[in-house]
């Protein structure tokens, strides 16, 4: 990452040496122009920020203080209150732990079924292989919100909805993860598990023990962005989980939250929890995530 | 192969063993299977069967598929005109959304990859607001929007002006979700665009910067030109990501003011689910499914074209 940092760097560095020498009056002023369009970049940056900051100062506000008009930042008297009136007034310690174990399993189901068949697709030679990665590529045009009426009615035939078997499953299979497998094992040299195969190791050792531990920064993104997927998934488990104790975070605050009336402190501060884990994903792996963005790129 | 080419003849019978063991043997095919089980059961399957339910009035209180339709669901959805309002919806705020969350982002790139030192408060303040779910942003965003306490009105006010209502107003409330998705979404662009202008090999810049090119023309002749597929991708990830748009606009407004902002996939939901017909609701899912696809196909059509010229 350092060296993908610098390298911009240097460029704009050796950009600058190499332009200024020749000229003179007319690079100042495109200097200005410079600098001045960073300014606006700079002010909407901060612009950017300012609906989480309000979201957090009215959270830590009293109610009365949020009914004031015109709205302002200041908070007459700092309060935690709204916190405790969300644990109490909805179920969402529950709703966190619904969501991290659906989350959870679908991460690790993701990943090993995806990367089972990235590897499959990348090094074995089967019959009607040719096959199955087209169809596996074209099912990343496939948008699951388009199928949510099949799928409820297979859960319901199945008599699973409202259960952790209709909140996990469907959100198991990732044509795009198997993508990015096999995209990563067609990079890595073979010699390794040939290496193994001469010493006798069958498909299931070259796949866990060779390849698998090989395919870290692959398994990395999957899970981060699956994970992250998973966790704002909306739609989806509003219709699967139909009470309350079943809905996961996204569903419970649109679902509950927002029809709790108009108490607003309250419902920052359950949009602030709702968002607390997801920040600590994105401060712990800010990295991996811009770069399984970029890598998404399907370059 | 690299294996064929390296193998010497000593080896050639444990190369063919080897070989064999690749191509054959059930584990190959056991790789593949525990994917694709789950491909075919919540993928494919549904797929099918949706296309099944959409020649029948199926119900959603009633088992099994009920009386066969024939093609009655999908004359009944052409001729209905609140599919076709909230199919024009779904299209008005693909128009609308998807020029800002092209350009705008693409502009915040040029500049911040020009910028040496705290790139990563960029990425903070552009790209947190994507990763947080819809839920929250639309409760965020219906507080900004609140008449009279919430801040934009403020903001208004401070001013001296009056609001507007702009989640009430039927005329507005479909650009006020256009603001909400350009605020929460940019950032998965802005990544995109960063990670294209990280591509373009710097000796380009040095060679029209000795051409004697500023800043200003290199950016139009050079940067712009050699981010053509990274804009490309952008713009078609963007279509089809604005097509599916629901989350926000059924949080915000609920479809409403008078079915003002009602998109496709929540006229399916509300067919399927309020109306409890989910055979009809069947059929305009794969309406909206076969325009996702021809946007799609677009794409690659436009890819291979690049990749051809290129």
């Amino acid at each position: 990452m350092t060296v993908a940092i610098s390298t911009p760097r240097q460029r704009s560095a050796q950009e600058g040496t190499a332009r200024s020498a020749p000229r003179g009056k007319k690079d100042w002023r495109a200097n200005l122009f410079g600098r001045a369009v960073t300014g606006v970049v700079i002010a909407l940056a901060l612009v950017w920020l300012i609906p989480i900051a309000w979201t957090l100062d009215t959270s830590f506000k009293s109610e009365n203080a949020t009914i004031i008009i015109p709205a302002t930042w200041a908070i007459p008297k700092l309060t935690f209150s709204a916190y405790g009136a969300v644990f109490s007034a909805t179920d969402l310690g529950r709703w966190y732990i619904n969501s991290a174990f659906v989350s959870i399993v679908v991460t690790v189901l993701t990943v090993i079924t995806a990367s089972m068949a990235g590897y499959a697709l990348s090094r074995r030679r089967f019959r009607g292989k040719a096959f199955f990665y087209a169809a596996i590529l074209a099912g990343i045009m496939i948008p699951p919100q388009a199928l949510i009426v099949p799928l409820f009615r297979e859960f319901q035939t199945a008599h699973l909805i409202n259960t952790y078997w209709a909140l996990v499953l469907p959100q198991v299979p990732a044509p795009i993860a198997v993508f990015i497998f096999k995209k990563f094992f067609d990079g890595i040299p073979i010699s390794l598990e040939q290496a193994a195969e001469v010493d006798g190791a069958g498909w299931w050792t070259a796949y866990r023990r060779i390849a698998l531990p090989l395919a870290r920064p692959a398994i990395a993104a999957v899970s981060i962005f699956t994970f992250v997927w998973t966790w704002n998934n909306f739609l989806w488990p509003f219709l699967a989980a139909t009470s309350q104790t079943m809905m996961t975070i996204p569903a419970g605050i649109g679902a509950v939250v927002s029809g709790v009336g108009i108490i607003n402190a309250l419902q920052m501060a359950s949009a602030v929890l709702g968002a607390l884990p997801l920040v600590f994903v994105f401060l712990l792996a800010q990295r991996q995530i811009v770069e399984g963005v970029a890598g998404t790129g399907l370059k | 192969m690299t294996a064929t080419a390296v193998s010497v003849p000593q080896t050639a019978t444990k190369e063919a063993k080897r070989e064999r063991r690749r191509r054959g043997g059930w584990g190959n095919a056991g790789l593949l299977t525990p994917f694709l089980i789950f491909y075919v059961l919540f993928l494919i399957g549904p797929l099918i069967y949706d296309v099944v339910m959409s020649f029948f009035n199926t119900s959603l209180v009633l088992p099994g598929l009920g009386s066969f339709a024939g093609l009655a669901n999908y004359r009944e959805l052409f001729s209905d005109s609140r599919f076709w309002q909230a199919m024009w919806h779904t299209i008005l705020f693909t128009l609308v959304s998807t020029p800002p969350l092209v350009i705008i982002p693409l502009f915040f790139a040029i500049v911040v990859n020009r910028i040496k030192h705290g790139q990563w408060f960029f990425r903070l303040a552009f790209f947190l607001p994507y990763i947080l779910p819809s839920a929250v942003i639309a409760l965020v965003w219906t507080w900004l929007y609140e008449p009279g306490y919430g801040l934009i009105d403020g903001f208004f006010h401070l001013l001296g002006l009056g609001a507007p209502g702009w989640v009430s107003s039927p005329n507005l409330a479909l650009y006020s979700i256009v603001i909400v998705t350009v605020w929460w979404t940019i950032g998965f662009n802005f990544v995109l665009y960063l990670a294209g202008l990280q591509d373009i090999p710097r000796d380009l810049y040095e060679a029209s910067a000795l051409d004697g090119a500023g800043r200003w023309k290199q950016t139009w002749r050079l940067t712009i030109p050699m981010l053509g597929r990274t804009i490309t991708l952008v713009t078609v990830l963007q279509i089809i990501a604005s097509l599916k748009i629901f989350d926000q606009v059924y949080l915000i407004t609920a479809g409403g003011p008078n079915y003002a902002t009602r998109t496709a996939i929540e006229y399916i939901y509300d067919t399927g689910f309020t109306d409890e017909r989910v055979g009809y609701a069947s059929a305009a899912s794969l309406v909206l499914f076969v325009v996702i696809l021809l946007v799609s196909f677009v794409w690659l059509a436009l890819v291979r074209k690049q990749e051809r010229g290129v």
